[in-house]
C-alpha cells in the first residue's frame, strides 16, 4: 500500500494509455492474498483441499459466477451497475430450456443433438443481448440511473421467468447438453474453458480496442469523454449489451451444470459478483479495473468458499463473511481511491 | 396545471384510482370497508420502511439493508424478551429493537458518512453481513410462541366494529406506528433545520458542505434514524404475524424502494415527499394484495412492479433530459 501506484497517480488515464500492462501493486497485493488463502487452506485441510479432486471440483464451480462477475465488471467500468444479471441469466436459461425440451423429443427420431443445443444456446444469447440492449437504452437514452433501471428490469426478467415457468424448474434436456457444464476437454473442465475464452476476449476488448479505451475514458470522466468526441450514449448501450450477453452465457453454464433451469437459481450470486468485482479492484465509480484483478478475486473467493465448506462453516456464516469481506475490501480500496479522487468523490457526493 | 401533471404523485394517484375502478368493476367485493382495513394492515410495515427509505433517498443515498436490520432487531429483541422473562412488557421489545436498529444503522453510517463509500454497495454488504450474523450467531429457528406482550399488542385495536353486512372490521394499534413515523418524519423534513439540511445535502453535497452543513453528521442521523424505524417495524411485523421468523422481511427491500421511487423520490437526492411515498406504498400494497382480484395471477407481481419502477423513474428522468436538451 505504501508503494507508489501507477493507477493512482495524478493522471491515471495517461499512464494507462502509455502502458496498459505495466506492473501494478494492486494486482501484486491481490496475487499475494490469493496465494495466502490457498496456502492457509492447504495447510488447514491438506488431505481435502490440496487434492486433485478438489481442484477439479473448484474448476467446475467458479466459472458460472466468474462469468457473471465479468458482466458486472463491464457495467461498473461505465460507472454504473447491473443488478439484473441474475434475472437475465435465469430468463435466458429458461428460454433455452424451452427450446431444448421442445426439440429434444425429435432427437429420438434421429435429429441432431448439436443442432438443437446450438439453437438453444443461440436463443439464450439473443435474450441476453436483447435484455442488455433494453438496459442500455433505458439508462443511456431515457436517463434512468443504472441502479433503478436494472433493479426494475431485473424484477421484470425474473418476473417473466416466474410467469413462464410458474416458479417450477424446467427439466428434461438431451444428455449431450450437460457437456457445457459438466464435461471436460483433455481433462480441463468445459466451463473453465468457456470462462477462460471469455476472460481473454473481454481483456482484449478492454485493453486493445477503441471500445475499451473509450469505455475507460467515459468511466473516468463522462464529461471529458463527451468533449473528446466519444458517443457516450452509444458506448453505454453497447456496454450493457455486452453485460447482458455475458449474463446469458453464465445462465447457460449454470443451467447445464444444474441440468435444469429455474427462475430463482443463483440469487446469492448478485452479491458475490459485486464482491468479486470490488475485490478485483474495479472501482464502483467507474473507469478503473482489469480482468486480471477479477480473475484473482474469483480464485481467492473460490479457495475461501471451498475451504469454508471443508471447515464445515454453514451457508449463513459464509453469507456473513462475504458481506463483511465486501465492506473490508471497500474500505481498503476506498482509502486508496479517496486519496486520488477527492474531486470526483465530492462531485458524486453520497450518490451511489 | 402542467406542473401538476408532470408530478409523480399525480401519476401514481391516477394509477391507483384506475386500478380501484377496474378492480371494483371486475370484482364488486373489492369495494368494502374490510378490503380497506386489510390493505391498511398489510401496509403498516411496508409503510414504515418506505418512510425510512424515502429519507435516505432524499439525503442522496440508497439503503437496501433496512430489512436485514429489521429482521435482526426483531428476532434478537424477541429472544432477549423471552430470555429475561419479561414477555409481557412490549415496551422492552420496542426499546431493545430500536437500540439494536440504531446500532446497526450507525454501522452503515460509519461506512457511508465517515469512510465515504458508495451507499448501494455498502448497504448490500451490510444487508448480507447482518443477515448472516443473525442466522449464524443469534439463531435461525422460528419463534412461533411469541411473548404474550406481542400477542396482546397485535390484538389491541384503535377501532373495532362490524359492518352492516356482518363482517368484522378493526384497525390495529400498530397503525399508530405508521402514523407516528409519518408525522415525525414530515416534521423533521419540513419544519426543522436538520430536515432542510438533509434535503440540501441530497440536492448537492458540495454546496451543503460549503454553506456550513456538517454533511457527515447528517448522514449519521439519517442512517441511525432509518435503523430505529426499521427495528420498530420489525417488532410490529413479528407481533402482527405472531411469529418471530429470522428469515422474514429480507427480500422486501426492492418493493419498498419501488414504492418510494414511484412516489417521486429521486436517486440523485433532494427530491421526495411523504405524500408521494404513501401513494407509492398504497399502489404496491394494492398490487400485492388485489392483483389477483383483477384475474391476474400473483406470478405477475414482479413484472408489474418492475414496469412501475421504470415508469415512475423514467418519466421524470426523460423530462429532465428534454429540459436539459431544450436549455442547451
Amino acid at each position: 500500500m505504501q508503494t507508489p501506484n501507477p493507477s493512482t497517480t495524478a493522471d491515471p488515464t495517461a499512464s494507462r494509455l502509455a502502458s496498459p500492462f505495466r506492473g501494478d501493486p494492486t494486482m501484486a497485493r491481490l496475487l499475494a492474498i490469493t496465494i495466502a488463502i490457498f496456502v492457509v487452506m492447504s495447510l488447514l485441510k491438506p488431505g481435502l483441499f490440496f487434492t486433485w479432486g478438489n481442484f477439479s471440483s473448484m474448476a467446475f464451480q467458479f466459472p458460472e459466477f466468474a462469468i457473471l462477475s465479468l458482466a458486472m465488471m463491464i457495467a461498473m467500468l461505465t460507472g454504473g451497475i447491473d443488478l439484473s444479471v441474475i434475472g437475465l441469466a435465469n430468463l435466458s436459461a429458461i428460454l433455452a430450456a424451452f427450446v431444448l425440451t421442445a426439440f429434444g423429443p425429435d432427437l429420438a427420431a434421429g435429429g441432431s443433438a448439436f443442432g438443437v443445443i446450438a439453437l438453444a444456446v443461440a436463443t439464450a444469447l439473443a435474450i441476453g443481448a436483447i435484455g442488455g440492449l433494453v438496459n442500455g437504452l433505458i439508462i443511456a437514452v431515457i436517463g434512468i440511473p443504472p441502479i433503478l433501471a436494472t433493479l426494475g428490469t431485473g424484477l421484470i426478467f425474473t418476473g417473466i421467468a416466474v410467469v413462464l415457468t410458474e416458479g417450477q424448474a424446467v427439466l428434461g434436456f438431451p444428455a449431450a447438453f450437460s457437456v457445457i457444464g459438466n464435461g471436460s476437454i483433455y481433462g480441463i473442465p468445459v466451463p473453465l474453458v468457456i470462462f477462460a475464452v471469455l476472460a481473454v476476449a473481454v481483456a482484449f476488448l478492454l485493453n486493445r480496442t477503441a471500445f475499451g479505451l473509450k469505455l475507460y475514458l467515459m468511466g473516468t470522466n463522462a464529461l471529458a469523454s463527451r468533449f473528446a468526441g466519444v458517443d457516450n450514449t452509444g458506448l453505454t448501450v453497447r456496454a450493457y449489451l455486452l453485460s447482458g450477453t455475458l449474463a446469458s452465457i453464465a445462465g447457460v453454464v449454470l443451467m447445464s451444470r444444474a441440468n435444469s433451469a429455474k427462475a430463482d437459481y443463483g440469487t446469492s450470486y448478485l452479491l458475490l459478483s459485486i464482491l468479486i468485482a470490488v475485490l478485483g479492484g474495479i472501482n464502483p465509480y467507474g473507469g478503473f479495473g482489469k480482468v486480471g484483478g477479477l480473475v484473482l478475486a474469483v480464485l481467492s473467493l473460490q479457495f475461501l468458499s471451498s475451504g469454508f465448506n471443508m471447515l464445515q462453516f454453514s451457508n449463513f456464516a459464509k453469507e456473513f463473511i462475504w458481506g463483511a469481506l465486501l465492506l473490508l475490501v471497500m474500505v481498503v480500496n476506498g482509502l486508496q481511491f479517496g486519496r486520488t479522487r477527492p474531486r470526483a468523490a465530492a462531485r458524486e457526493g453520497g450518490n451511489p | 396545471m402542467r406542473s401538476l401533471f408532470s408530478r409523480n404523485e399525480t401519476l401514481v394517484a391516477l394509477i391507483i384510482v384506475a386500478f380501484c375502478v377496474v378492480t371494483a368493476i371486475v370484482e364488486p367485493r373489492f369495494l368494502t370497508i374490510t378490503t380497506i382495513t386489510d390493505l391498511l394492515r398489510n401496509g403498516i410495515v411496508i409503510g414504515i420502511f418506505a418512510i425510512a427509505a424515502m429519507l435516505v433517498l432524499v439525503s442522496g443515498g440508497i439503503d437496501v439493508s433496512f430489512t436485514a436490520i429489521a429482521a435482526f432487531s426483531m428476532y434478537s429483541a424477541t429472544k432477549l424478551m423471552i430470555a429475561l422473562g419479561v414477555g409481557d412488557q412490549i415496551i422492552v421489545a420496542f426499546l431493545v429493537a430500536a437500540a439494536i436498529g440504531l446500532t446497526l444503522g450507525l454501522i452503515n453510517a460509519v461506512f457511508i458518512g465517515t469512510l465515504k463509500l458508495p451507499t448501494l454497495i455498502v448497504t448490500l454488504g451490510t444487508l448480507t453481513a447482518f443477515r448472516g450474523f443473525l442466522l449464524t450467531f443469534v439463531g435461525s429457528q422460528l419463534i412461533t410462541n411469541v411473548p404474550p406482550g406481542m400477542r396482546d399488542f397485535a390484538r389491541s385495536m384503535i377501532f373495532r366494529g362490524e359492518t352492516p353486512g356482518g363482517s368484522f372490521v378493526a384497525v390495529p394499534t400498530a397503525t399508530l406506528f405508521l402514523v407516528g413515523a409519518v408525522v415525525l418524519t414530515w416534521f423533521i423534513l419540513n419544519r426543522t433545520v436538520l430536515g432542510r439540511s438533509i434535503v440540501a445535502m441530497g440536492g448537492s453535497r458540495e454546496s451543503a458542505a460549503r454553506v456550513g452543513i456538517n454533511v457527515t453528521a447528517m448522514q449519521y442521523f439519517v442512517y441511525g434514524y432509518v435503523g430505529v424505524l426499521s427495528g420498530l417495524a420489525g417488532i410490529v411485523h413479528a407481533s402482527l404475524a405472531r411469529v418471530a421468523n429470522p428469515f422474514d422481511l429480507v427480500g422486501l427491500e426492492l418493493q419498498v424502494i419501488a414504492a418510494v421511487v414511484l412516489g417521486g423520490a429521486r436517486l440523485t437526492g433532494g427530491h421526495g415527499t411523504i405524500t408521494g411515498t404513501l401513494l407509492g406504498v398504497t399502489l404496491i400494497v394494492l398490487i400485492n394484495n388485489s392483483l389477483i382480484m383483477l384475474g391476474i395471477p400473483s406470478t405477475w407481481q414482479n413484472v408489474v412492479i418492475g414496469f412501475l419502477i421504470l415508469l415512475g423513474t423514467g418519466m421524470p428522468a426523460w423530462q429532465a433530459r428534454r429540459r436539459a436538451a431544450a436549455s442547451a
